[in-house]
Protein backbone atom coordinates (compact mmCIF):
# COMPACT_ATOMS: atom_id res chain seq x y z
CA UNK A 1 0.00 0.00 0.00
CA UNK A 2 2.64 2.48 1.14
CA UNK A 3 4.97 1.26 -1.57
CA UNK A 4 2.36 1.99 -4.24
CA UNK A 5 1.97 5.50 -2.97
CA UNK A 6 5.68 6.15 -3.14
CA UNK A 7 5.80 4.82 -6.68
CA UNK A 8 2.88 7.07 -7.63
CA UNK A 9 4.80 10.02 -6.23
CA UNK A 10 7.87 9.10 -8.27
CA UNK A 11 5.85 9.09 -11.46
CA UNK A 12 4.50 12.51 -10.69
CA UNK A 13 8.00 13.81 -9.98
CA UNK A 14 9.25 12.44 -13.28
CA UNK A 15 6.40 14.09 -15.12
CA UNK A 16 7.36 17.36 -13.53
CA UNK A 17 10.98 16.89 -14.59
CA UNK A 18 9.85 16.31 -18.15
CA UNK A 19 7.70 19.42 -18.03
CA UNK A 20 10.62 21.51 -16.85
CA UNK A 21 12.66 20.55 -19.89
CA UNK A 22 10.01 21.92 -22.27
CA UNK A 23 9.92 25.48 -23.48
CA UNK A 24 7.52 27.59 -21.45
CA UNK A 25 5.27 28.31 -24.44
CA UNK A 26 5.05 24.59 -25.25
CA UNK A 27 4.17 23.92 -21.69
CA UNK A 28 1.51 26.57 -21.78
CA UNK A 29 -0.05 25.17 -24.95
CA UNK A 30 0.03 21.68 -23.48
CA UNK A 31 -1.64 22.82 -20.30
CA UNK A 32 -4.20 24.78 -22.28
CA UNK A 33 -5.08 21.77 -24.44
CA UNK A 34 -5.35 19.58 -21.36
CA UNK A 35 -7.67 22.08 -19.73
CA UNK A 36 -9.87 22.24 -22.77
CA UNK A 37 -10.22 18.49 -23.09
CA UNK A 38 -10.94 18.33 -19.39
CA UNK A 39 -13.66 20.92 -19.73
CA UNK A 40 -15.22 19.07 -22.65
CA UNK A 41 -15.08 15.81 -20.73
CA UNK A 42 -16.81 17.40 -17.79
CA UNK A 43 -19.54 18.81 -20.01
CA UNK A 44 -20.00 15.49 -21.73
CA UNK A 45 -20.60 13.72 -18.44
CA UNK A 46 -22.92 16.53 -17.39
CA UNK A 47 -24.90 16.12 -20.61
CA UNK A 48 -25.27 12.39 -20.03
CA UNK A 49 -26.00 12.67 -16.32
CA UNK A 50 -28.70 15.19 -17.01
CA UNK A 51 -30.73 12.43 -18.64
CA UNK A 52 -29.66 9.82 -16.08
CA UNK A 53 -31.01 12.07 -13.34
CA UNK A 54 -34.39 12.57 -14.98
CA UNK A 55 -37.19 10.69 -13.23
CA UNK A 56 -37.92 7.39 -14.99
CA UNK A 57 -41.26 7.52 -16.82
CA UNK A 58 -43.88 5.15 -15.37
CA UNK A 59 -44.10 3.32 -18.69
CA UNK A 60 -40.80 1.58 -17.99
CA UNK A 61 -41.89 0.09 -14.70
CA UNK A 62 -45.33 -0.73 -16.09
CA UNK A 63 -43.71 -2.83 -18.79
CA UNK A 64 -41.76 -4.83 -16.25
CA UNK A 65 -44.84 -5.27 -14.10
CA UNK A 66 -46.79 -6.57 -17.08
CA UNK A 67 -43.94 -8.92 -17.95
CA UNK A 68 -44.38 -10.38 -14.49
CA UNK A 69 -48.09 -10.95 -14.96
CA UNK A 70 -47.77 -12.69 -18.32
CA UNK A 71 -45.23 -15.03 -16.84
CA UNK A 72 -48.08 -16.77 -15.07
CA UNK A 73 -49.66 -17.08 -11.68
CA UNK A 74 -47.63 -20.10 -10.71
CA UNK A 75 -45.56 -18.30 -8.12
CA UNK B 1 -41.45 -27.71 -23.51
CA UNK B 2 -42.06 -25.06 -26.08
CA UNK B 3 -41.37 -21.89 -24.12
CA UNK B 4 -38.63 -20.81 -21.82
CA UNK B 5 -41.23 -20.44 -19.09
CA UNK B 6 -41.26 -24.17 -18.57
CA UNK B 7 -37.50 -24.43 -18.54
CA UNK B 8 -37.01 -21.46 -16.28
CA UNK B 9 -39.56 -21.15 -13.51
CA UNK B 10 -39.80 -17.85 -11.64
CA UNK B 11 -36.90 -17.70 -9.28
CA UNK B 12 -35.06 -15.42 -6.95
CA UNK B 13 -32.66 -14.94 -9.88
CA UNK B 14 -35.46 -13.23 -11.76
CA UNK B 15 -36.07 -10.89 -8.87
CA UNK B 16 -32.40 -10.02 -8.62
CA UNK B 17 -32.23 -9.55 -12.35
CA UNK B 18 -35.18 -7.23 -12.33
CA UNK B 19 -33.85 -5.19 -9.46
CA UNK B 20 -30.60 -4.65 -11.32
CA UNK B 21 -32.38 -3.93 -14.58
CA UNK B 22 -34.45 -1.21 -12.91
CA UNK B 23 -31.33 0.55 -11.69
CA UNK B 24 -30.01 0.60 -15.25
CA UNK B 25 -33.08 2.25 -16.81
CA UNK B 26 -31.79 5.82 -16.36
CA UNK B 27 -28.51 4.89 -18.05
CA UNK B 28 -30.27 3.11 -20.90
CA UNK B 29 -32.41 6.20 -21.44
CA UNK B 30 -29.35 8.44 -21.55
CA UNK B 31 -27.51 6.20 -23.99
CA UNK B 32 -30.61 5.93 -26.18
CA UNK B 33 -30.95 9.71 -26.17
CA UNK B 34 -27.42 10.12 -27.48
CA UNK B 35 -28.04 7.54 -30.21
CA UNK B 36 -31.38 8.81 -31.44
CA UNK B 37 -31.14 12.45 -30.46
CA UNK B 38 -34.88 12.46 -29.92
CA UNK B 39 -36.33 11.99 -26.42
CA UNK B 40 -39.49 10.16 -27.52
CA UNK B 41 -37.73 7.81 -29.92
CA UNK B 42 -35.08 7.30 -27.26
CA UNK B 43 -37.59 6.14 -24.66
CA UNK B 44 -39.20 3.79 -27.17
CA UNK B 45 -35.78 2.37 -27.90
CA UNK B 46 -34.87 2.06 -24.23
CA UNK B 47 -38.17 0.31 -23.49
CA UNK B 48 -37.64 -2.16 -26.32
CA UNK B 49 -34.13 -2.84 -25.11
CA UNK B 50 -35.35 -3.34 -21.56
CA UNK B 51 -37.96 -5.84 -22.79
CA UNK B 52 -35.37 -7.66 -24.86
CA UNK B 53 -33.04 -7.85 -21.89
CA UNK B 54 -35.84 -9.23 -19.73
CA UNK B 55 -36.76 -11.85 -22.34
CA UNK B 56 -33.12 -12.84 -22.69
CA UNK B 57 -32.45 -12.97 -18.95
CA UNK B 58 -31.83 -16.71 -19.12
CA UNK B 59 -28.77 -16.05 -21.24
CA UNK B 60 -27.38 -13.45 -18.85
CA UNK B 61 -24.89 -14.64 -16.30
CA UNK B 62 -25.46 -13.07 -12.93
CA UNK B 63 -22.43 -11.31 -11.62
CA UNK B 64 -21.13 -10.27 -15.03
CA UNK B 65 -21.43 -6.71 -16.29
CA UNK B 66 -25.15 -6.22 -16.76
CA UNK B 67 -24.78 -2.57 -17.72
CA UNK B 68 -22.54 -3.43 -20.66
CA UNK B 69 -24.83 -6.31 -21.59
CA UNK B 70 -27.95 -4.14 -21.70
CA UNK B 71 -26.11 -1.35 -23.56
CA UNK B 72 -25.11 -3.88 -26.18
CA UNK B 73 -28.73 -5.01 -26.55
CA UNK B 74 -29.88 -1.41 -26.88
CA UNK B 75 -27.25 -0.58 -29.45
CA UNK B 76 -28.04 -3.66 -31.55
CA UNK B 77 -31.72 -2.78 -31.37
CA UNK B 78 -30.99 0.76 -32.53
CA UNK B 79 -28.96 -0.28 -35.55
CA UNK B 80 -31.30 -3.06 -36.64
CA UNK B 81 -34.28 -0.68 -36.48
CA UNK B 82 -32.31 1.89 -38.36
CA UNK B 83 -31.51 -0.55 -41.13
CA UNK B 84 -35.16 -1.49 -41.34
CA UNK B 85 -36.30 2.08 -41.72
CA UNK B 86 -33.52 3.20 -43.96
CA UNK B 87 -35.63 5.69 -45.86
CA UNK B 88 -36.67 7.23 -42.60
CA UNK B 89 -33.10 7.99 -41.64
CA UNK B 90 -32.88 11.27 -43.47
CA UNK B 91 -35.91 12.52 -41.57
CA UNK B 92 -34.54 11.15 -38.33
CA UNK B 93 -31.37 13.08 -38.85
CA UNK B 94 -33.25 16.31 -39.33
CA UNK B 95 -35.43 15.62 -36.33
CA UNK B 96 -32.39 14.88 -34.25
CA UNK B 97 -30.79 18.13 -35.21
CA UNK B 98 -33.93 20.01 -34.29
CA UNK B 99 -34.80 18.29 -31.05
CA UNK B 100 -31.52 17.25 -29.55
CA UNK B 101 -31.78 20.25 -27.31
CA UNK B 102 -34.87 18.85 -25.69
CA UNK B 103 -34.38 20.37 -22.31
CA UNK B 104 -37.26 22.41 -20.99
CA UNK B 105 -34.97 24.66 -19.11
CA UNK B 106 -34.59 28.23 -20.33
CA UNK B 107 -31.73 28.56 -17.87
CA UNK B 108 -29.87 25.65 -19.45
CA UNK B 109 -26.36 26.90 -19.98
CA UNK B 110 -25.43 27.79 -23.51
CA UNK B 111 -22.32 25.64 -23.25
CA UNK B 112 -24.31 22.41 -23.03
CA UNK B 113 -26.28 23.38 -26.07
CA UNK B 114 -23.09 24.01 -27.99
CA UNK B 115 -21.72 20.64 -27.00
CA UNK B 116 -24.91 18.88 -28.08
CA UNK B 117 -24.68 20.52 -31.46
CA UNK B 118 -21.02 19.72 -31.83
CA UNK B 119 -21.67 16.08 -30.92
CA UNK B 120 -24.08 15.82 -33.82
CA UNK B 121 -21.27 16.72 -36.21
CA UNK B 122 -19.31 13.61 -35.23
CA UNK B 123 -19.58 10.39 -37.22
CA UNK B 124 -21.92 8.01 -35.45
CA UNK B 125 -19.28 5.46 -34.46
CA UNK B 126 -17.07 8.14 -32.98
CA UNK B 127 -19.94 9.67 -31.07
CA UNK B 128 -21.03 6.42 -29.48
CA UNK B 129 -17.46 5.47 -28.55
CA UNK B 130 -16.88 8.85 -26.92
CA UNK B 131 -20.18 8.70 -25.04
CA UNK B 132 -19.55 5.18 -23.74
CA UNK B 133 -16.03 5.94 -22.54
CA UNK B 134 -16.27 9.62 -21.75
CA UNK B 135 -19.71 9.76 -20.16
CA UNK B 136 -21.01 6.24 -19.61
CA UNK B 137 -18.08 5.23 -17.46
CA UNK B 138 -17.08 2.20 -19.52
CA UNK B 139 -13.53 0.95 -19.91
CA UNK B 140 -12.22 0.74 -23.47
CA UNK B 141 -12.54 -3.05 -23.29
CA UNK B 142 -16.19 -2.84 -22.28
CA UNK B 143 -16.98 -0.27 -24.95
CA UNK B 144 -15.33 -2.54 -27.52
CA UNK B 145 -17.57 -5.38 -26.42
CA UNK B 146 -20.66 -3.21 -26.63
CA UNK B 147 -19.79 -1.97 -30.11
CA UNK B 148 -18.57 -5.34 -31.33
CA UNK B 149 -15.15 -4.07 -32.41
CA UNK B 150 -11.53 -4.21 -31.34
CA UNK B 151 -10.26 -2.30 -28.33
CA UNK B 152 -7.80 -0.42 -30.51
CA UNK B 153 -10.64 0.68 -32.75
CA UNK B 154 -12.51 2.14 -29.80
CA UNK B 155 -9.38 3.91 -28.60
CA UNK B 156 -8.78 5.53 -31.95
CA UNK B 157 -12.45 6.48 -32.33
CA UNK B 158 -12.48 8.14 -28.92
CA UNK B 159 -9.27 9.95 -29.66
CA UNK B 160 -10.48 11.18 -33.04
CA UNK B 161 -13.80 12.19 -31.52
CA UNK B 162 -12.08 14.25 -28.82
CA UNK B 163 -9.92 16.05 -31.35
CA UNK B 164 -12.80 16.71 -33.71
CA UNK B 165 -15.01 17.96 -30.91
CA UNK B 166 -12.38 20.37 -29.68
CA UNK B 167 -11.73 21.62 -33.20
CA UNK B 168 -15.43 22.09 -33.88
CA UNK B 169 -16.01 23.95 -30.65
CA UNK B 170 -13.01 26.21 -31.15
CA UNK B 171 -13.72 26.93 -34.75
CA UNK B 172 -17.48 27.11 -34.40
CA UNK B 173 -17.56 24.70 -37.32
CA UNK B 174 -21.30 24.32 -37.37
CA UNK B 175 -24.10 26.71 -38.07
CA UNK B 176 -26.42 27.85 -35.38
CA UNK B 177 -29.37 29.98 -36.35
CA UNK B 178 -27.41 31.05 -39.36
CA UNK B 179 -24.36 32.20 -37.49
CA UNK B 180 -21.41 30.12 -36.47
CA UNK B 181 -20.72 29.60 -32.82
CA UNK B 182 -17.22 30.85 -32.35
CA UNK B 183 -17.41 31.35 -28.63
CA UNK B 184 -18.50 27.82 -27.87
CA UNK B 185 -15.20 26.82 -26.34
CA UNK B 186 -15.03 29.91 -24.20
CA UNK B 187 -18.54 29.20 -22.91
CA UNK B 188 -17.59 25.63 -22.09
CA UNK B 189 -14.44 26.67 -20.28
CA UNK B 190 -16.40 29.19 -18.28
CA UNK B 191 -19.01 26.62 -17.40
CA UNK B 192 -16.40 24.08 -16.39
CA UNK B 193 -14.81 26.61 -14.09
CA UNK B 194 -18.12 27.31 -12.47
CA UNK B 195 -19.00 23.62 -12.07
CA UNK B 196 -15.70 22.67 -10.55
CA UNK B 197 -16.02 25.57 -8.16
CA UNK B 198 -12.57 26.77 -8.98
CA UNK B 199 -11.53 29.84 -7.13
CA UNK B 200 -9.57 32.56 -8.84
Amino acid sequence: MGEGEIRGGDVRLMANENDKRRKPEDLHALEEARLRQQAIGMKLRHLFDEVVNEPVPDAFLDILRRADETRGSDA
Amino acid sequence: MSKSGAAKPPSSDDEGFKRELVTLIPHLRAFARTLTGDPTAADDLAQDAMMKAWDARASYQMGTNMKAWTFMILRNQFYSEKRRSWRQSQLDQEAAERTLVAVDDPEAPVALDELRQALRTLPEEQREALILVGAGGFAYEEAAEICGCAVGTVKSRVSRARKALLATLERGGYERDGKSAGDAMRAILGEADRLSGRQG
